[in-house]
C-alpha cells in the first residue's frame, strides 16, 4: 500500500516537473497560436547555460538560474522579434518548419559545444534530503519542483488577469488587429510573450538538470511530454497543463514500477486514451 | 468574328516543356535501369540511397506540400515497414521480396488507427502527435524480443543471399550473390521511385488531386462545393504510409540490420526528408527531386565536420522557409515559368493566347 502511495506521490511530483515544461509552450500558443517544435532543445539550452554559469563562475545553481533567466528572456525575445514573428500566419507550414529546423540546430549546436557526454547540475545536499510526510518519505527536490510549478501557473494566471501587459496579451490574443488599433504592438506583446515562456523554460531547464543526467538530444522527448501535459489539460487552460503533466507522471511512475523499460511507454499510452476518450482535454478553454 | 468554334477549346495540363521532359524522362530512365552494366558497386549504393530518400520525400510532400498534413512522425512507417519486413522473413520465413510488398500493406493497416488518433489533432498540433505515435510505435517493437528487442537484430545471411531472383541477376551480370543484391535493390528502389512519382502525378492531375488543392488552399470553400476533406486527407495519408512503408522495407532488406533507434531515427527518416522538400520546394513534384541532390551534394561536402553539417542544414532550412518559401525549384519555376509536372488546368486553342504565365499549381 505504502509502495502505491509512493508510486502516486512520486508520479505527482514527476508531473509537476512536466507541468514546468508545458506552462512556457502553453503560454506561447494561446497567445499567438504558435506551437514551437524546439521547446525542448530550449529547454536543454537553458539547462546547460546554468550548468556552464555554474562551472565556470561557481555559482549555487539557483543563482545561477537567476542570472540565466534574464539571458534566456532576451534569447527568447529576440527569437520571437527576429525570427519566429515572420512565420505567422495563416499558413501552418513556415512556423512548424522554421521551429523544427531551428531545433536541430539547437541540438547540433549544444553537440558541437558540450559533446554528446551527460552531464548533471549537482545541487550538493539538497540532492538526497528528504521530508517524511506522515507514512512517506519525499525528496526535497521533487517537492521544490512541484512547488516551483504551482508557483509558476499562479504567477502566469496573475499576469495574465491582473497586469496591463496580461491584457495586452489576451486583447492580441483575442484579436491582433483591433488590439493593433488600441495601441499594442502586437509583434513586441508576441516578444515579451516568448521571453517570459523562456523565464518558465529556465526553471523547468534547472529542475531537468539537477534531478537527472541530460545531454543535447535529450530535447525532443521533454517537448512530447510538454505538449501531451498540454493536450490532456485542454488547451488555454494552465491549471489543466498541471493536471495534464500530473497524469503524465503518474502513469510513468507507475509504468516503471511494472517494468523500467514500460516507463515512457505508459505515459504516451495514458494520453492516447485521453485523445480517445476526451479529444478536447479533460479542461478544455480554447476554441481551436 | 473569326472561325471560332467551341470545339477547338481544350483543357490541358501538358506544356511545351512538359511534352520535351517527358522524352528526357523516358531515356533518364531507360538509363538508369541500364546503370548497373557501367557503374561500379558503390555508385549504385549512392544511388540506392538517393532513390529511396526521394520516395520518402515525395511521400512527405504530399502529406504537408498538398494535403497540409505536417507530420514529424513518418519514421513510424519507415521503422514499421522495415520491421514488419524482418518479421516476415525471419518468423515467417518469406522471400525478402514479397515481404517488402506485406510490409508497405502492414504499414498502411497501421496507418488506419493511428489515422483515428491523428485527425482528432489539428495543425500543429498534428505534428507532435505522429511524432508521439512514433514514439508508442518504436517503444512497443522494441519489446519484440524474438526481433532483437531494444539491441536490434540481422537478416539472416541464407535468407538475402540464396533467392532464386538473387541467382538470376547474379547469373546475368555475373556477379557474386552481394553485387547482386545491390543491383536488385536499386532498381526496386528505381521502380519504387518512378512509381511513386507517377502516381503522385496520377492523383494531382485527377479530381481528387483538384479536391485536394482545393482543400489546401481553403478548407471551407472546398467543403461547401462539395469536397469531402477529411476523406482525402485519410486517402493521403493511407497512400503516404504505404510508400513510406515500402521505402522503409527496402531501405532495411539492403542495410539487413535493424534496431529500434536506427528504424525511427527522426533525423535521418523525417529532419532529412523535410529539408529536402523544403529546399527543394514544398507542393512540387520537381522540388523533392532538386531537393535529394542538393542534399547528396551537401551531405558529401560536409560529411566530414559531424554536427556541424546537421547544424548548416537546419539553417539552410530555416532561411529557405523565411525568404524562398517556395523552394529552389520554386525560385527557378517563378523565373521560367516552366512545369516539369504541370498540373494546372489551362483553356488552350481559343482565339485568345493561353501562352500567360501563372503560379504554379495555381
Amino acid at each position: 500500500m505504502t509502495s502505491a502511495l509512493d508510486t502516486i506521490i512520486q508520479g505527482i511530483q514527476l508531473g509537476g516537473l512536466y507541468a514546468l515544461f508545458a506552462a512556457g509552450l502553453s503560454l506561447v500558443f494561446g497567445i499567438m497560436r504558435l506551437v514551437n517544435l524546439a521547446h525542448g532543445d530550449l529547454i536543454v539550452l537553458a539547462a546547460f547555460l546554468i550548468l556552464a554559469l555554474v562551472t565556470a563562475l561557481g555559482l549555487n545553481p539557483f543563482v545561477a538560474a537567476l542570472v540565466a533567466m534574464p539571458l534566456m528572456f532576451a534569447v527568447g525575445w529576440a527569437l520571437q522579434f527576429y525570427l519566429l514573428n515572420r512565420t505567422l500566419g495563416t499558413d501552418i507550414l513556415p512556423p512548424l518548419l522554421v521551429t523544427f529546423g531551428l531545433s536541430i540546430v539547437i541540438q547540433n549546436g549544444l553537440l558541437e559545444g558540450f559533446s554528446a557526454d551527460s552531464r548533471r547540475i549537482s545541487v550538493g545536499g539538497l540532492e538526497s534530503a528528504s521530508l517524511a510526510l506522515g507514512p512517506v518519505n519525499v525528496g526535497v527536490m521533487p517537492l521544490l519542483t512541484l512547488a516551483s510549478a504551482i508557483a509558476v501557473i499562479v504567477g502566469l494566471n496573475q499576469l495574465f488577469y491582473r497586469t496591463s501587459l496580461g491584457r495586452a496579451f489576451r486583447a492580441t490574443s483575442d484579436d491582433p488587429l483591433t488590439a493593433g488599433l488600441m495601441g499594442i504592438q502586437p509583434k513586441r506583446i508576441f516578444a515579451a510573450a516568448t521571453g517570459i515562456a523562456m523565464v518558465v523554460v529556465t526553471i523547468a531547464a534547472l529542475y531537468l538538470g539537477t534531478r537527472a543526467n541530460f545531454d543535447p538530444t535529450i530535447g525532443p522527448a521533454r517537448l512530447i511530454y510538454a505538449f501531451e501535459a498540454v493536450i490532456i489539460g485542454g488547451l488555454g487552460s494552465l491549471w489543466g497543463t498541471l493536471f495534464g503533466g500530473i497524469v503524465i507522471g503518474i502513469a510513468q511512475t507507475f509504468g516503471a514500477a511494472i517494468n523500467p523499460e514500460w516507463q515512457i511507454l505508459a505515459g504516451h499510452l495514458a494520453f492516447l486514451v485521453v485523445l480517445l476518450v476526451r479529444p478536447r482535454g479533460l479542461f478544455p478553454r480554447a476554441v481551436d | 468574328m473569326t472561325d471560332f468554334t467551341l470545339s477547338r477549346w481544350k483543357v490541358e495540363t501538358r506544356t511545351k516543356a512538359s511534352a520535351t521532359f517527358a522524352i528526357v524522362a523516358a531515356l533518364v530512365i531507360l538509363l538508369a535501369f541500364a546503370a548497373p552494366l557501367f557503374v561500379s558497386r558503390s555508385v549504385l549504393q549512392d544511388l540506392f540511397f538517393i532513390l529511396t530518400m526521394l520516395v520518402l520525400a515525395q511521400n512527405w510532400n504530399l502529406l504537408a506540400g498538398y494535403a497540409g498534413l505536417v507530420s514529424v512522425g513518418q519514421q513510424a512507417f519507415v521503422g514499421f515497414g522495415a520491421y514488419a519486413m524482418f518479421a516476415f522473413v525471419i518468423l515467417a520465413g518469406l522471400d525478402p521480396l514479397a515481404a517488402i510488398l506485406l510490409a508497405g500493406i502492414a504499414s498502411a493497416l497501421l496507418a488506419i488507427p493511428t489515422a483515428f488518433f491523428l485527425f482528432r489533432l489539428q495543425g500543429a498540433y498534428f505534428a507532435i502527435g505522429s511524432w508521439v505515435i512514433a514514439e508508442v510505435v518504436r517503444l512497443v517493437l522494441a519489446q519484440w524480443k524474438m526481433l532483437g528487442g531494444g539491441t536490434g537484430t540481422s537478416l539472416p545471411r541464407e535468407a538475402i543471399r540464396d533467392t532464386p531472383e538473387l541467382k538470376l541477376v547474379g547469373d546475368l551480370f555475373g556477379v557474386k550473390s552481394s553485387g547482386a543484391g545491390d543491383i536488385l535493390t536499386y532498381w526496386l528502389a528505381l521502380l519504387l521511385a518512378i512509381a511513386t512519382i507517377g502516381l503522385v502525378y496520377r492523383l494531382l492531375r485527377s479530381k481528387q488531386g483538384l479536391g485536394l488543392a482545393a482543400v489546401r488552399d481553403s478548407q471551407e470553400a472546398a467543403r461547401s462545393v462539395g469536397v469531402d476533406a477529411r476523406r482525402m486527407k485519410t486517402l493521403v495519408y493511407l497512400a503516404a504510409a504505404f510508400g513510406t512503408g515500402l521505402a522503409g522495407a527496402l531501405i532495411y532488406v539492403q542495410k539487413a540490420r535493424i534496431s529500434p533507434d536506427a528504424a525511427f531515427s527522426v533525423v535521418d527518416w523525417t529532419a532529412y526528408v523535410i529539408f529536402i522538400v523544403v529546399i527543394g520546394g514544398i507542393g512540387t513534384i520537381e522540388g523533392p527531386i532538386v531537393g535529394v541532390i542538393v542534399f547528396y551534394i551537401l551531405q558529401n561536402l560536409l560529411a566530414d565536420y559531424g554536427s556541424w553539417y546537421l547544424l548548416i542544414l537546419g539553417l539552410i532550412g530555416i532561411v529557405i522557409m523565411l525568404f524562398a518559401p517556395r523552394g529552389l525549384w520554386g525560385l527557378f519555376a517563378e523565373r521560367t515559368g516552366i512545369q516539369l509536372f504541370p498540373v494546372r488546368r489551362r483553356l488552350t486553342g481559343g482565339p485568345l493566347s493561353a501562352s500567360k504565365k501563372g503560379e504554379p499549381h495555381g
